[in-house]
C-alpha cells in the first residue's frame, strides 16, 4: 500500500535546510571578514 | 586578470563590487524563491515537490561550478604564478561545499516522496556525495598547507585533479541508469516548460551573484590574514615582536 506524504512538509524541509545553511554561510564568512579586517587595522596602529 | 594581481587594487575592486552582488543576489534568489513557493502551479507528475528544483538546482550548479573555479585557480597559479589564484580558490571552497551540502540535502529531501527513498547509491548521487569529500579534503589540504607554511602547489594540483569528477556528475545520469532525471537543460534546449524555466533561471542567477558576493567576502579575510602575518615576521625580524612562522604576502 502507498504511503500518503503531505508534499509540502518536505518543500518546507528542504526551504528551511536551504535558508538556514546558507544565512548561516553568509554570517560566518562576513564576521570572518570583518574580524580580520579589524585584526589588520589595529596591527597596523600598533 | 594580471592588473588585479595587485591586493590594494583587487581590494578597492571588491570593496564596491561585494555589496552590490550581495544585495542583487539576495534579491534576486529571495523573489525566486517565493516565486518558486507560491506563484508556480503544482507539476502534473512531481506535484508540489517540484518547488524544491527552485533551491536544489542553483545549489547543484554552484556545488559544480564552485570546482570549476577552484580548478581555474589552481591552474592560474600553476601556470602564471598569479598572486591572488590561490587566495581565489581557498575562498571557493568552503562556500562550494556548503552548496555541494545543500544539493545532497535538498536532493535527498525531494527523493523520499517522489521515488520512495531517502538515498540510493546511483551514479549521479554518489559522484556528488564524492564532490563532497573532495571539498573536505581540498579544505583541509590548504588550511593545512597556510598552517605549515608549504607550497600553494599541492593544493592547486589536487584542485585540477579533482575537477574530473564534474564532467562525470554533469554526464552520470546519460553514463548509468539513474533514478535521477536525465538533463533538463542542454546547450540551446530545454525539457522545461517557461512557467518553471524563468524562475529557475532567476534563481540560478541570483544564487550565483550571493556566491560571489560570499566568495570575494572570504577573500578579504584571507588578504587580511595573511597580511597580518607578514606585519608580524617583518616585526619579529626587526626584533619587537614573537617570532612567527607562517607564509607572508603583504603588498597593500
Amino acid at each position: 500500500m502507498r504511503e500518503q506524504l503531505n508534499q509540502w512538509d518536505f518543500v518546507m524541509l528542504a526551504y528551511g535546510v536551504g535558508i538556514a545553511a546558507l544565512a548561516g554561510l553568509i554570517l560566518w564568512a562576513w564576521q570572518a571578514m570583518r574580524r580580520a579586517e579589524l585584526r589588520r587595522d589595529a596591527t597596523r596602529r600598533r | 586578470m594580471h592588473i588585479y594581481a595587485n591586493p590594494t587594487r583587487f581590494l578597492s575592486l571588491a570593496k564596491w563590487l561585494m555589496p552590490l552582488l550581495f544585495w542583487g543576489g539576495l534579491v534576486l534568489s529571495v523573489g525566486a524563491m517565493g516565486w518558486g513557493l507560491f506563484v508556480v502551479p503544482p507539476d502534473r507528475l512531481m506535484g508540489d515537490t517540484v518547488r524544491i528544483l527552485f533551491i536544489h538546482v542553483p545549489a547543484a550548479w554552484l556545488g559544480m561550478g564552485g570546482w570549476a573555479g577552484i580548478a581555474l585557480s589552481s591552474a592560474m597559479l600553476l601556470i602564471w604564478k598569479h598572486p591572488l589564484a590561490a587566495i581565489a580558490a581557498r575562498a571557493i571552497a568552503v562556500p562550494g561545499m556548503v552548496f555541494c551540502a545543500i544539493c545532497l540535502a535538498t536532493g535527498s529531501i525531494w527523493g523520499r516522496p517522489t521515488w520512495g527513498t531517502w538515498w540510493e547509491w546511483d551514479g549521479r548521487l554518489t559522484s556528488m556525495l564524492v564532490l563532497l569529500f573532495l571539498y573536505a579534503g581540498y579544505i583541509a589540504l590548504t588550511q593545512a598547507t597556510a598552517r605549515e607554511g608549504g607550497s600553494a602547489k599541492i593544493a592547486a594540483i589536487f584542485g585540477i585533479v579533482g575537477a574530473v569528477n564534474v564532467p562525470i556528475i554533469n554526464r552520470s545520469v546519460v553514463w548509468w541508469n539513474s533514478l535521477h532525471q536525465p538533463p533538463s537543460i542542454t546547450a540551446g534546449k530545454s525539457a522545461i516548460e517557461a512557467t518553471f524555466l524563468v524562475p529557475l533561471l532567476v534563481a540560478v542567477i541570483g544564487f550565483s551573484l550571493l556566491f560571489g558576493a560570499i566568495v570575494l567576502m572570504r577573500m578579504r579575510a584571507l588578504i587580511a590574514e595573511e597580511q597580518v602575518e607578514a606585519r608580524l615576521r617583518r616585526r619579529a625580524l626587526d626584533g619587537d615582536a614573537p617570532v612567527v612562522t607562517a607564509p607572508v604576502m603583504e603588498q597593500a
